[in-house]
């Protein structure tokens, strides 16, 4: 039984305003509930683009941006996690505490705060006030989404509130931009330093709810009314049979738009690649720099871009999904699942990021409260197929598997193998959790507590700000890292030179190195190319694909071009699907073994999980090209 | 707590641990507050609940140990 019993009122002391020389640069936190715009305010102060969505627990972590005011003048902005009290339970609640506190090592204390609230439930949120403000920081208080307060026919006093509070208060949507000039008049140093106020003790939350109440009601705050499409489309979502129905129908719809809508776009980018390889090969005079240039950067990282559509459509089904608010219904529906091996529904939303890129899943792993389950969502996360993998998947699908029905004219058989994958990497996923907590993570359940936001449309601009970053990251990560790896791989494929000519490929550096390790990877099908490729993917996954597209380019087959055709040739069926196996199952992502080992502290389990991995992606892909191969002949 | 879906009650205590206790108050779920029981998940559990102005899912195993008042018998007792 909880202690809810009363005390009386204690005075708020302020503490002295912080004097502070003119050199300082004064820092701004916002605080405030999750899913309170706070990041959507911090975009909008300081122009950068902190990941929004409407979820709560998107921010896991602080981050800092710089705005500059009038006489040249700067502040620091911090963006933090949401939080409900100024006593955290999980490990993102922790860094707002310890910001907020002066207690995060290397960062000082902030000297004001702003403190976002929602302005359509503000008896609730206003919780938060009391102990923000007995922080005894200049704080400015935001009431958010004003809109939606006006569209529901809401209303309150600001200047009555202010006056509870002994804090300026404005209205104002972070979204659209409205009412945010008095939040630059304060970023301006016009800090206030909160009047003394009665404010409730902190530790005691029915008291602290009553005084939220009864200020609220003081500033004659009207509620909006509730919101009605949410009810309507939670009517249908969550609907015990037309829910999961609708689910399956929409992940279908989605594989399939992403395998069949993707290919018109792919096959133009592919077009303009190869015409403009092409072009330069005849404009360049005939050297080893015009063969790098059209085999390494136009075969090898052309082979890679190619794939941007694809990525891009899955990145706005992953957009939809995040900002509309669907996500934590689905969390919701996937509990009684989590809960079978021992995890829970806020381990969902985690794993449902993963499907973009594991790192920022593990760090979205911050949310959840109980330490154990976090390991163990940290440990599977890698096994959700990210978006990496994509084009390694629709490569070897498409050169492997010929187009048809599969499940009625609608979703075909490409795209059949594609969600066969997909599964695998989840039901690997489950497995492993299951393992893990009934062993070495074991732990007693902990109660699955999640507030679902309000439904809210996607705006076209978060959308397209989204796929634009999205393009950027994928393109930058092409010009970098890829490059590099094909550029290396092309000059060992050339390499030593023999009366200076380069050698037949596989008495090049790179052929002697890939049939080195041809022991190793032949009972699964792999031949040395093969080999060389999945070397390369450890700097990333998608590596393989560029790698792949230089050593055909190289090789030069006039009769069959196109990587599809050579890789067809090349492999056989079993060691293809061996091959999508093993992608399928292994942690061969450097950045995702870095953050493991940052937000778990050691080096334990990453590398645990990497063998783990990486034994199940081996023995898993021999066992695919053994049946496959058997069942076959 | 075993209300039916709509049907609105008074929360009079929470009887959990002190942590989550606190967590679920900061949530809405405070004594005194009317909850009501929405649409859950597949198979009646986890279920939505409507508390404080937001919506709120929660176990049945958690659930249950939050005592209420029915609204509509409550017009004498307590
Ligand atoms: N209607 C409306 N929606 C808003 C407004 N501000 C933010 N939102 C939406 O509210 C949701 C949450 O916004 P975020 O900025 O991610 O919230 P946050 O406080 O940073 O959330 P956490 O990082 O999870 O704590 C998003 O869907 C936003 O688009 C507003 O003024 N009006
Ligand atoms: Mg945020």
């Amino acid at each position: 039984m909880a202690n809810i019993c009363g005390c009386e009122l204690q005075a708020h002391r302020p503490e002295q305003a912080p004097k502070q020389p003119h050199t300082h640069l004064h820092r701004v936190a916002i605080v405030g509930p999750p899913n309170s715009g706070k990041s959507t305010l911090f975009n909008k102060l300081t122009g950068l683009r902190q990941k929004v969505a409407n979820y709560p627990g998107v921010t896991v972590e602080q981050r800092t941006g710089r705005i500059r005011l009038a006489h040249n003048r700067e502040v620091e902005l911090i963006d933090l996690p949401g939080i409900y009290s100024l006593d955290p339970r999980s490990e993102d609640e922790r860094v707002t505490h310890d910001v907020l506190t002066g207690r995060m090592p290397g960062v000082s204390r902030p000297d004001a705060v702003i403190l976002i609230l929602d302005s359509t439930n503000l008896s609730r949120h206003l919780i938060l006030a009391a102990p923000v403000l007995s922080l005894g920081l200049p704080t400015l208080v935001v009431l958010n989404m004003a809109d939606a307060l006006r569209e529901g026919g809401g209303a309150l006093d600001t200047s009555a509130l202010a006056a509870r509070l002994g804090a300026p208060v404005v209205l104002a949507s972070a979204a659209k931009g409205e009412g945010l000039e008095p939040v630059h008049e304060f970023l301006n140093r016009q800090f206030a330093v909160p009047h003394p106020v009665q404010l409730p003790v902190i530790q005691d939350i029915p008291k602290c709810r009553a005084w939220a109440s009864r200020i609220g009601a003081e500033a004659s705050y009207r509620a909006p009314a509730p919101p009605v499409w949410t009810r309507r489309l939670d009517a249908v979502f969550l609907h015990p049979l037309f829910g999961p129905l609708v689910f399956i129908l929409v992940v279908l719809a989605v594989f399939q738009t992403i395998f069949v809508g993707a290919e018109p776009l792919m096959n133009a980018v592919e077009a303009a690649i190869t015409w403009s390889g092409s072009e330069i090969g005849r404009l360049l005079p005939a050297s080893p720099v015009r063969d790098l240039i059209v085999e390494g950067v136009w075969g090898g990282v052309g082979s890679v871009i190619v794939f941007l559509p694809q990525i891009l459509l899955l990145f706005l089904f992953i957009g939809i999904l995040e900002d509309s608010g669907y996500l934590a219904r689905a969390a919701l529906i996937a509990d009684r699942t989590m809960a079978k091996v021992g995890l829970q529904g806020k381990s969902f939303i985690p794993l449902l990021s993963a499907y973009a890129c594991a790192v920022p899943a593990i760090m979205a792993t911050r949310t959840i409260e109980n330490k154990r389950d976090r390991i163990a969502t940290i440990l599977i996360a890698p096994f959700m197929t990210c978006s990496a993998r994509l084009p390694v998947y629709t490569l070897f699908i498409a050169a492997f598997i010929s187009e048809g029905p599969f499940l009625g004219p609608f979703v075909g058989r490409r795209t059949a193998a594609m969600v066969g994958l997909y599964i695998l990497g989840f039901l690997a996923a489950f497995a492993t959790a299951r393992l893990l907590k009934s062993s070495i993570l074991k732990s007693e359940r902990t109660p699955f507590v999640l507030e679902l936001p309000p439904y809210r449309r996607p705006t076209l601009r978060s959308l397209g700000l989204r796929l634009y970053d999205r393009a950027r990251i994928f393109l930058r990560r092409a010009g970098t890292v890829i490059l590099t790896a094909v550029v290396i791989l092309w000059i060992l494929a050339h390499v030593p030179l023999i009366d200076g000519h380069a050698p037949p490929i596989e008495h090049s550096a790179a052929g002697t190195l890939g049939r080195a390790l041809e022991p190793l990877i032949a009972p699964l099908g792999f031949n040395w190319k093969i080999g060389i490729g999945l070397i390369s993917s450890l700097a990333a996954r998608e590596t393989i694909v560029g790698t792949l597209g230089t050593i055909y380019g190289i090789q030069g087959d006039e009769s069959a071009p196109g990587l599809q055709a050579a890789l067809h040739r090349d492999l056989t069926p079993g060691g293809a699907v061996a091959l999508l196996v093993f992608f399928a199952f292994a942690m061969q992502c450097m950045s995702t073994v870095a953050v493991v080992r940052r937000e778990t502290g050691g080096w334990k389990w990453p590398v645990l999980q990497f063998v783990y991995m990486g034994s199940l992606a081996y023995l898993g892909a021999l066992a695919a090209n053994w049946i496959v191969t058997a069942w076959i002949s | 707590m075993d209300l039916p879906r709509g049907r609105e009650g008074v929360i009079l205590d929470l009887d959990l641990p002190e942590d989550v206790a606190r967590r679920l108050m900061e949530l809405g779920f405070v004594p005194g507050n009317t909850v009501v029981p929405a649409r859950s998940a597949p198979g009646g559990d986890p279920r939505v609940y409507r508390v404080d102005g937001s919506e709120v899912a929660l176990r049945r195993e958690t659930a249950v140990h939050i005592r209420i008042r029915d609204r509509n018998d409550c017009f004498s007792d307590e």
